[in-house]
């Protein structure tokens, strides 16, 4: 496979899914500005912008921080290069790219969803309302991932795909636990009203609110956020299913290249898999998310440096 | 439905004529005369969308938003009766094989530029003739796997070549998709219809190209300039149906005199290299220096035998416009035949008897400079006033060489769906020839229409567009 074409696959995968996530992130950042602002309120619009690193990027346009600034900022915005607006269109074109490489279903998917978007776009937010922009834009996400799964051969294309995917994903949940966590140690008064919010919000923002009541019974504790957000071997987006995943993606890519990706992922999935949440919490949850970051990043860097720098 | 403006009475029309419609229209125009107005408009939006969709587009340069356009698709489709297709066929079979021993005889012994059949500057001293190629021996000595050949028909519908694509020519993917969008609107037309399948095309590319190396498994790559060119979808598209890697120049390199790409698992040779980017731009070492898109080193290993582009380097120098005159007669001198398609009646200044009759019939004719393009450099006789007529009358004097003519063309022109209703629009036809071990063609080719009325430019640059061509298989049933 071209090591070009590699790179874009595994490009349009991670932009698809940082649009996915941030749309997540924006969907509970829009429900918690709902809620007066004793309930935090606007601690909840500045998660995004924490958890992207973009604060500065976004005082430098907008006067105030609300809502709408928020949302337009998020989603449309064709200056912010993080915005969901221009995550999608880097997506399409690097699917556009490697079109050849894509099943037709696949392409027509991200090239549709690409259109679209720029249609709402121009109608603006106001038209049809943030929530059905929102819940619109996870399932053309959903769409995709069905129509790649379900038409691609699953060889090197698709490994890369799903490299893309994971690694991106694994980042975004480390960091959303990580500002979720640093929101609640800032009202360091142990509310158990906001404390539930905010575990809540996490949660649905990762799509787990199910899962975790599926798992845990009674209310929810910091304790059992933390397990089934890292450690869960079953949550698609838990960092322990990630790491796994994206394991097994570098193992099925043909050649011997990437040995120091592979071992250093191996790492760290077995620091995950047989990692114990006392453990964790004794080492500092904080730091503990600091330092899966920096091995995420480090994984990030081993995969270009085999995969495209060095061919 | 609306009725079909009639075609005007000196022009050909594909469909209608004096009695009414062309036999092997006339299916198709009874299907049309009971298809309500409703539906056509809902299935022409419906093409429209999907298009758009499957991304099926070309760029525009320097447009900056939505530099993705598409072309233009006429739902009502260009129609050719089989008997037609087997002279075409025939035409262009040997219209290619003469155009190929050309090129091999240019680069080689030059017989024919000895015999005086083209006067030896003509060709050597042409911009697009290369150096490098002069004994340069090409497996097969074939230098033009992929030829595209402009046709138009006259008042009486006789084919004429009005320009012969050995470069890069491009459009067969919307002659494809062309196709599939058809069948997927009217299914009930090709049940009724016997139309000739161009489905296999990628199928005999891609045999056309591994023939062309004489390595095991040939491994065959599309080189593209990239995304942002106007023909990328093509490039996809075709890299794609072949199941063969499209690369950019970036993505190969030289070692040891061979071309490797470069892929997740290390180097691997390239031995076939379809490349739809210009000479000039192939390898920056040797032509175009800024060119970022070639490959450096690319034209040393080409010239060792170590890969094979296609087309070959230097194919240009045979459809220049100032070669076009002589190819009925490289048709006579290397085949010893008689041309089976007509050139367009050419005009060449340089020689005395010509010049005299072009001076005397200006305003009938059409000038082009012979190394002009796009247009530029050209009058057309019928449309100049008195002072442009005496420029170049003053032009054609000072400097013949430079110029040849052609009697103002009237293309054919086909029932076409346009704001108005239906109404005739002008068209040609590009068919595509492959020649590798064996010259192969796709029945039928791409049709390009002229949507302004009465204009006869067809380029989808300047707001041409397209139509699905039909070869029936026998008689209409």
């Amino acid at each position: 496979m071209l090591s070009r074409t590699a790179n874009s696959i595994y490009w349009m995968a991670r932009s698809l899914e940082r649009a996915e996530n941030l749309t997540r992130l924006l969907d509970v950042s829009h429900n918690m500005s709902l809620m007066p602002n004793s309930k935090g309120g606007q601690q909840e619009l500045l998660a995004p912008l924490t958890i992207t690193g973009r604060l500065d990027q976004f005082r430098e346009t907008y006067p105030q921080l609300n809502a709408e600034a928020l949302l337009d900022f998020f989603l449309f915005d064709e200056a912010n290069d993080g915005s969901i607006f221009s995550c999608i269109r880097s997506a399409r074109d690097n699917a556009h790219s490697v079109r050849d490489k894509l099943s037709s279903e696949a392409w027509e998917s991200i090239n549709a969803t690409w259109l679209e978007l720029r249609h709402r776009r121009q109608r603006g937010i106001s038209h049809e309302g943030v929530k059905s922009l929102i819940d619109w834009i996870k399932q053309r996400s959903h769409e995709f991932r069905g129509a790649a799964y379900g038409t691609m051969l699953h060889n090197n294309v698709f490994h890369f795909m799903r490299l893309g995917t994971f690694i991106e994903r694994a980042d975004n949940t480390a960091r959303i636990l990580r500002v979720k966590l640093e929101v609640m140690e800032s009202q360091h008064n142990s509310n158990h009203a906001i404390d539930f919010y905010q575990w809540n919000a996490l949660l649905q923002s990762l799509g787990a609110y199910e899962a975790y009541h599926d798992k845990y019974t009674g209310g929810l504790t910091t304790r059992n956020v933390t397990e089934l957000l890292i450690l869960s071997a079953e949550l698609p987006r838990s960092l322990r299913y990630c790491i796994g995943a994206l394991m097994s993606q570098l193992i099925a890519i043909e050649g011997d290249q990437g040995q120091a990706a592979k071992r250093l992922c191996a790492e760290l999935h077995a620091r995950l898999e047989y990692g114990e949440v006392d453990f964790i919490t004794r080492f500092g949850l904080h730091e503990y998310l600091n330092d899966l970051l920096r091995r995420i990043h480090t994984i990030g860097e081993e995969i270009h440096r085999s995969y495209w720098e060095g061919a | 439905m609306t009725a079909i403006e009639k075609p005007a009475p000196h022009l050909y029309d594909e469909m209608l004529c004096n009695e009414g419609v062309h036999e092997h229209y006339r299916a198709y125009l009874q299907w049309l005369e009971n298809t309500p107005d409703a539906t056509l408009e809902q299935k022409r939006r419906e093409a429209d969308t999907l298009f758009r969709r499957f991304g099926i587009t070309f760029n525009v340069y320097g447009e900056e938003e939505g530099t993705e356009r598409l072309i233009p698709f006429d739902l009502i489709p260009r129609i050719i009766p089989a008997s037609e297709w087997t002279h075409l066929e025939r035409g262009l079979r040997q219209r290619v094989t003469a155009l190929n021993r050309f090129l091999h005889d240019i680069y080689h012994d030059q017989e024919i530029l000895r015999a005086g059949i083209i006067p030896a500057d003509q060709v050597l001293t042409n911009q697009q003739f290369q150096v490098a190629m002069l004994g340069v021996d090409l497996p097969g000595h074939n230098y033009i796997p992929i030829t595209g050949v402009d046709l138009i028909r006259d008042s009486d519908g006789e084919y004429f070549v009005l320009e012969d694509n050995l470069r890069t020519p491009s459009g067969v993917s919307y002659m494809l998709e062309n196709r599939k969008m058809m069948m997927r609107l009217f299914p009930e037309l090709f049940l009724a219809q016997g139309v000739a399948p161009v489905e296999h095309y990628p199928n005999l590319l891609l045999e056309t190209l591994q023939s062309a190396s004489d390595a095991d498994s040939p491994c065959v790559v599309v080189l593209t300039p990239g995304r942002y060119n106007s023909a990328f979808f093509e490039h996809a598209f075709l890299a794609q149906q072949m199941g063969v890697p499209l690369v950019e120049g970036a993505d190969l390199f030289v070692r040891n005199g061979c071309v490797f790409m470069r892929t997740t698992t290390g180097p691997r040779q390239v031995h076939v290299i379809y490349r739809r980017i210009d000479d000039a731009f192939l390898d920056p070492l040797a032509f175009n220096p800024d060119s970022m898109l070639g490959v450096p080193g690319l034209l040393s290993a080409y010239r060792d035998g170590n890969v094979i582009l296609a087309n070959a380097l230097g194919t240009g120098v045979a459809d220049d416009k100032s070669i076009y005159p002589y190819v009925p007669d490289m048709i006579r001198f290397y085949l010893d035949e008689e041309p089976i398609l007509n050139n367009v009646p050419t005009w060449v200044c340089r020689r005395e008897e010509d010049l005299a009759y072009v001076l005397e019939h200006l305003e009938e004719l059409v000038v082009k400079e012979v190394h002009g393009a796009g247009g530029y450099g050209m009058l057309i006789g019928p449309k100049a006033g008195p002072e442009e007529l005496d420029t170049f009358r003053q032009l054609l004097r000072d400097n013949p060489a430079n110029y040849i003519a052609q009697p103002t063309l009237c293309l054919s022109t086909c029932p076409t769906m346009v704001n108005e209703g239906i109404a005739p629009r002008h068209i040609d036809l590009r068919p595509f020839v492959l020649s590798g071990s064996e010259i192969k063609l796709v029945p039928g080719g791409l049709t390009r229409v002229a949507l302004r009325e009465g204009s006869l430019v067809v380029n989808s640059s300047q707001g041409g567009g397209t139509k699905d061509t039909w070869v029936l298989e026998g008689a209409p049933c």
